[in-house]
């Protein structure tokens, strides 16, 4: 491969990765709100679920697209209030409170869809209006011909849709919430010891509903990127297991929101490799099998649970509901 | 058996014997969903024709996971359901331990040969459809590249991209093919989102013709190729009307007519092997109104004239399940 070619292929590489990898910042980000406030959430993919649904479900019965991501923000939000409910308030198990939220969205959505448009729990495809599209940032096609710098903001920076530069801004947005402001450094104190928050006289409840709500703004984002963004309706078990993905790249992150964005990016990476070179030949000796692109995401999740790469060290409050007094 | 499995054995029992007619016949669709637009839809479409022509009753049922296979066809076969019809190959290895338990019940499965005396398999040619949609492919194609996404990686889909591979190379023996397989497990025929994006993939590395043989995955690939301003081509149902203007041709599998002569036979259903290629009109071409601007007469003529080789048997489409390989890449 010479190396125009390869810089050529790089190029769509990039482009391929970041495109692939918003649904999981978005969701891996929203893990990180609630997981830092003490909230352990598996319920992502149900979220993003509910939210891919509605947002294509509104946009295409009122033709525009902002009143399908409001309502898909609000699906995701209802959710994340069952689980904020059933955790917070009752001290439920915050696993199982995941769970169901994740079976009650994949019911709910083909159920709901079918009533609605007859299609057993497919949304019809979308027009134009109702869907995102690419936007050109400018000067991209005036400065394509600089050389390698140019082809590098035309392709892989410019040209995608409105959500995926939300989610590349949200990433500092929230480090920025997280360390940089009174309500970020209560938020994660109540991950770690909400006993002392609350002796501080601030309520651990309000701080993990916040959170936990913050959570679901994100999935319902994730979700409307993947029926409106990605794809262009919506399909029964959409999501197919990226919500799980992304709370792998949130272990493999330690909980930090850039270690978050560059987990989601290698996992995106892979993925985009695994779509762009389905075998890899090494050398003209053996060929790697796409099967083994397509699983080192967990395989490499496994080999850091496993402590390989340092440790990862959840919220010590993870899981626990809050009790004040015994 | 816990007392949830007991409480669900009986509700399924409830709801299945509410109603149940004396060999009223059934139809278990597979994890694609009945509204696949491809496939099982396909399917749903012959057991609606016979419903509406007949007037009779049927019983339908959608898979949702892997565990409910066998659940489904001994609950359907316990009441009294006759024939009972499957939609896909991954029902065989449960109707093969179900069948022999219910040998006054007929079986009908699509896309797999179960060997019990009460069970008819049919199974089609899909490398010949698969040959004449890949001539079309070559002949419309600019660039020499052209794709194929499909769904899970199974002999199956194998042999759809095989045949597919053969008609490209037939037009153009110089022509690239670039494969891609969405996934190993059921999941892969649900993703529309990783269909566009390898139909993406494919269009970059020059790609401007697309296949998709991949369920509901395959919506996907063809909105994709709808909005890249490519040509794609569906499968198994007729999709030529998705995207008018973007859709070469769908390679059709008569799905529907294995149904409807499965459901009219009735209880008298005649077990044994079916094949139905393009001879059988088992298979073929989509040409309709949708894509008659799309196709050329020089390009028709080419494919109705391989279409009479192979019936003829002058020409002769590997199949990639005899051997499990291909001789073309």
């Amino acid at each position: 491969m010479d190396t125009a070619n390869f810089f050529l292929q790089a190029l769509l590489t990039a482009d391929m990765t970041i495109r692939v990898s918003v649904v999981l910042i978005f969701a891996c980000l929203a893990g990180l709100f609630s997981e830092r406030a003490g909230i352990f959430d598996i319920g992502l993919e149900g979220k993003m679920l509910i939210s891919a649904f509605f947002t294509a479900a509104v946009s295409y019965q009122t033709g525009y697209i902002w009143y399908g991501v409001a309502a898909g923000i609000a699906a995701s939000l209802v959710f994340a209030l069952i689980h904020g409910v059933a955790s917070i308030t009752f001290r439920g198990n915050q696993l199982i409170s995941g769970v169901a939220i994740n079976f009650l969205a994949s019911g709910l959505t083909v159920v709901i869809g079918h009533a609605w448009f007859k299609k057993g729990g497919l949304t019809p495809p979308l027009s134009d209006a109702e869907r995102f599209h690419e936007i050109t940032l400018p000067f991209a096609d005036t400065l394509r011909d600089v050389p390698i710098l140019g082809p590098i903001y035309a392709d892989v920076i410019s040209g995608h849709k409105l959500l995926v530069y939300v989610a590349m801004l949200i990433v500092p947005l929230t480090w920025w919430l997280l360390y940089r402001t009174r309500f970020g450094l209560r938020l994660r104190a109540v991950g770690e010891n909400p006993a002392s928050v609350d002796t501080a006289g601030v309520s651990v409840v309000r701080y993990r509903y916040a959170a936990v709500l913050i959570a679901g703004v994100l999935c319902g984002l994730g979700g409307a990127y993947l029926s409106t963004s990605q794809g262009a309706a919506f399909g029964k078990e959409m999501t197919a297991g990226r919500g799980f993905i992304a709370l792998a790249a949130l272990i493999f992150a330690k909980w930090r929101p850039w270690y978050a964005l560059m987990a989601c990016l290698l996992f995106g990476f892979l993925e985009a490799i695994s779509n762009l070179f389905p075998n890899i030949n090494v050398f003209g000796l053996f060929e790697i099998p796409v099967q083994f692109t397509q699983a080192l995401p967990y395989i490499l999740t496994v080999v850091i649970l496993a402590g390989f790469v340092g440790k990862a060290i959840p919220p010590r409050a993870g899981g626990e509901p809050y009790v004040k007094e015994r | 058996m816990t007392l949830m499995q007991k409480f669900l054995g009986a509700a399924a029992t409830l709801a299945l014997s509410a109603g149940a007619a004396l060999a009223d016949p059934a139809i278990i669709f597979d994890l694609g969903g009945k509204f696949d637009k491809s496939f099982n839809e396909a399917a749903f479409t012959g057991a609606k024709r016979w419903a509406e022509e007949t007037g009779g009753n049927f019983r339908e049922i959608e898979l949702t996971s892997e565990a409910q296979r066998e659940q489904a066809l001994r609950r359907f076969a316990e009441a009294g359901y006759n024939p009972v019809v499957m939609t896909g190959f991954a029902f065989a290895s449960s109707l093969d331990t179900v069948a022999p338990d219910f040998p006054d019940t007929k079986f009908a499965i699509i896309d797999m040969v179960v060997d019990q005396p009460n069970v008819q398999s049919v199974v089609y040619k899909e490398q010949e459809g698969s040959y004449l949609v890949g001539m079309m492919a070559a002949m419309a194609s600019k660039s020499g590249t052209v794709g194929f996404v499909g769904g899970m990686d199974i002999p199956l889909i194998r042999k759809f991209a095989c045949g597919y591979v053969q008609g490209v190379k037939a037009v153009n023996p110089d022509a690239t093919v670039i494969q891609n397989m969405t996934g190993t497990t059921p999941a892969a025929w649900n993703d529309p989102v990783k269909g566009g994006e390898l139909t993406k993939a494919q269009i970059a590395q020059g790609a401007d013709v697309v296949y998709a043989a991949a369920g509901s995955t395959g919506l996907g690939v063809l909105q994709t190729a709808a909005d890249e301003n490519i040509l794609a081509i569906g499968v198994d149902s007729n999709q030529n009307y998705l995207h008018p203007g973007h859709m070469l041709t769908s390679m059709m599998k008569r799905v529907d007519v294995a149904v409807y002569n499965a459901f009219s036979a009735g209880p008298d259903l005649k077990p044994g092997f079916n094949v139905l290629g393009l001879a059988e009109g088992g298979v073929d071409y989509a040409f309709d109104e949708y894509n008659k601007d799309l196709v050329t007469p020089e390009m028709k003529a080419a494919v109705d004239d391989a279409k009479a080789k192979i019936i003829a048997g002058e020409i002769e489409v590997h199949d990639y399940m005899s051997d499990n390989s291909c001789p073309v890449k």
